[in-house]
């Protein structure tokens, strides 16, 4: 009993307590080469440049406060319209902390992002799949195949500039007794259905604007 | 000689080859026959209905089951619908089995492969594409990496819609093609 504390904390100095979120993500702001750290939607998402990537994963996996031993998925952004037109988001995982987080960086397509193959053996895998997907080239990856598309296929169907339906569809062609691809023939074409749905946009249904008429 | 045997010495095959009408003539065939084959233990059958039961009656399929449509597929084999109730017993190899069921959306990349199952299945054999996918491509129609329905790729028998088609279409789609057999089905190769 002779560790109680003697004073119990008086009004005027209510200590500010954090969550493990707001913590986590004051201790990762004050990182260096982090440019940016804020908590969207309970989530921490931090934002970094190429040059200083693979440091600051290689402090997140290793410093005991963040012990980050997973990478859960690496995935691409496209937004056409920004200089840097693509984002690679990193979605962490501490298992041994409970707590997970999100690194975003930009890229512009031709400049290679440094592969973080050699700190989480998994990224491969997820550095393939943006490589196919995207187009975003990975510098230090021994194996930068596609990983989801067809063999041999072209473009990067992820992007907005690609369009829907492709450029070859296949079919068995009964003389060559093979699958042949050839240039994409469509009977009609794709149609947008972009109604309100009744249940979220019409309030008044047809026939009642007489009762719903304001006045 | 039809519809006649010679009953002395009882050597000579008899051959209804000859539909009889019901009367004493068919009568004296019958029992002729009758007298033939008691205690020999065997029937005579018309080939082609034996075969087509044959077929009919043990309908392996070649499972494909590419997306969600097989869970339903799996559903049928369970024991609530029961396919092997049918002789339908699913079978992990192409040159063991008569029919194949495309379950699911077949992409572009699984195209080559699943025509080189089916060429490997032996004669004859016989396509269910089951779900909208499979049928016309579906949901998917208008995707970049999605074969717009499998008839594209192999010659399809029996197209059983939904998405996904419940157990019960598919074992209905399974009794339309023993159907289909039942009606088309030959011992002569096409």
């Amino acid at each position: 009993m002779a560790d109680t504390p003697e004073t119990a904390p008086t009004e005027d100095q209510v200590p500010v307590v954090l969550t493990p979120t707001e913590a986590l993500c004051a201790a990762v702001g004050g990182l260096q080469r982090v440019l940016s750290a804020k908590i969207a939607v309970g989530e921490i998402v931090i934002r970094t440049d190429l040059a200083s990537l693979l440091e600051l994963m290689t402090v997140l996996k290793d410093d005991p406060r963040f012990a980050f031993e997973q990478v859960m998925d690496i995935c691409g952004v496209d937004w056409p319209q920004n200089a840097e037109r693509f984002e690679v988001v990193y979605n962490l995982l501490s298992v041994s902390l409970n707590h997970r987080l999100r690194v975003i960086v930009t890229t512009d397509g031709v400049t290679p992002v440094p592969s973080v193959s050699h700190i989480w053996a998994v990224a491969t895998w997820w550095e393939r799949e943006a490589w196919d997907l995207f187009g975003i080239p990975f510098s230090g990856q021994s194996d930068l195949r596609r990983i989801l598309t067809d063999y041999g296929f072209v473009g990067h169907p992820m992007r907005k500039d690609f369009p829907l339906t492709g450029y070859v569809e296949v079919r068995y062609d009964e003389e060559r007794k093979q699958v042949v691809y050839e240039p994409v023939k469509l009977v009609q074409d794709f149609r947008r259905f972009d109604f309100i749905s009744p249940w979220e946009g019409m309030t008044t249904l047809p026939g009642d604007e007489k009762a719903h008429r304001e006045g | 000689m039809s519809g006649s045997m010679s009953g002395d010495t009882g050597t000579e095959l008899v051959w209804n080859g000859r539909e009889l009408p019901p009367g004493p003539d068919q009568d004296a065939v019958m029992k002729a026959i009758t007298g033939e084959i008691t205690g020999k233990g065997f029937v005579v059958g018309n080939l082609d209905r034996i075969v087509n039961w044959a077929r009919t009656g043990s309908l392996w399929p070649m499972t494909f089951g590419l997306a969600c449509c097989a869970v339903e597929m799996i559903h049928a084999y369970m024991p609530r619908y029961d396919l092997d109730r049918m002789g339908v017993i699913p079978r992990a190899s192409p040159r063991q089995s008569d029919v194949m069921i495309v379950a699911g959306t077949l992409t572009n990349k699984m195209a080559p492969a699943l025509r080189k199952l089916y060429d490997q299945m032996a004669e004859p054999r016989y396509v269910i594409s089951m779900g909208s996918c499979a049928n016309g491509g579906g949901y998917y129609h208008y995707s970049y990496s999605v074969v717009r329905g499998c008839d594209r790729i192999v010659p399809v028998d029996v197209y059983v819609p939904g998405c996904p088609p419940t157990a019960e279409a598919l074992v209905y789609g399974i009794m339309q093609l023993q159907k289909k057999i039942r009606r088309t089905g030959t011992i002569l190769r096409g």
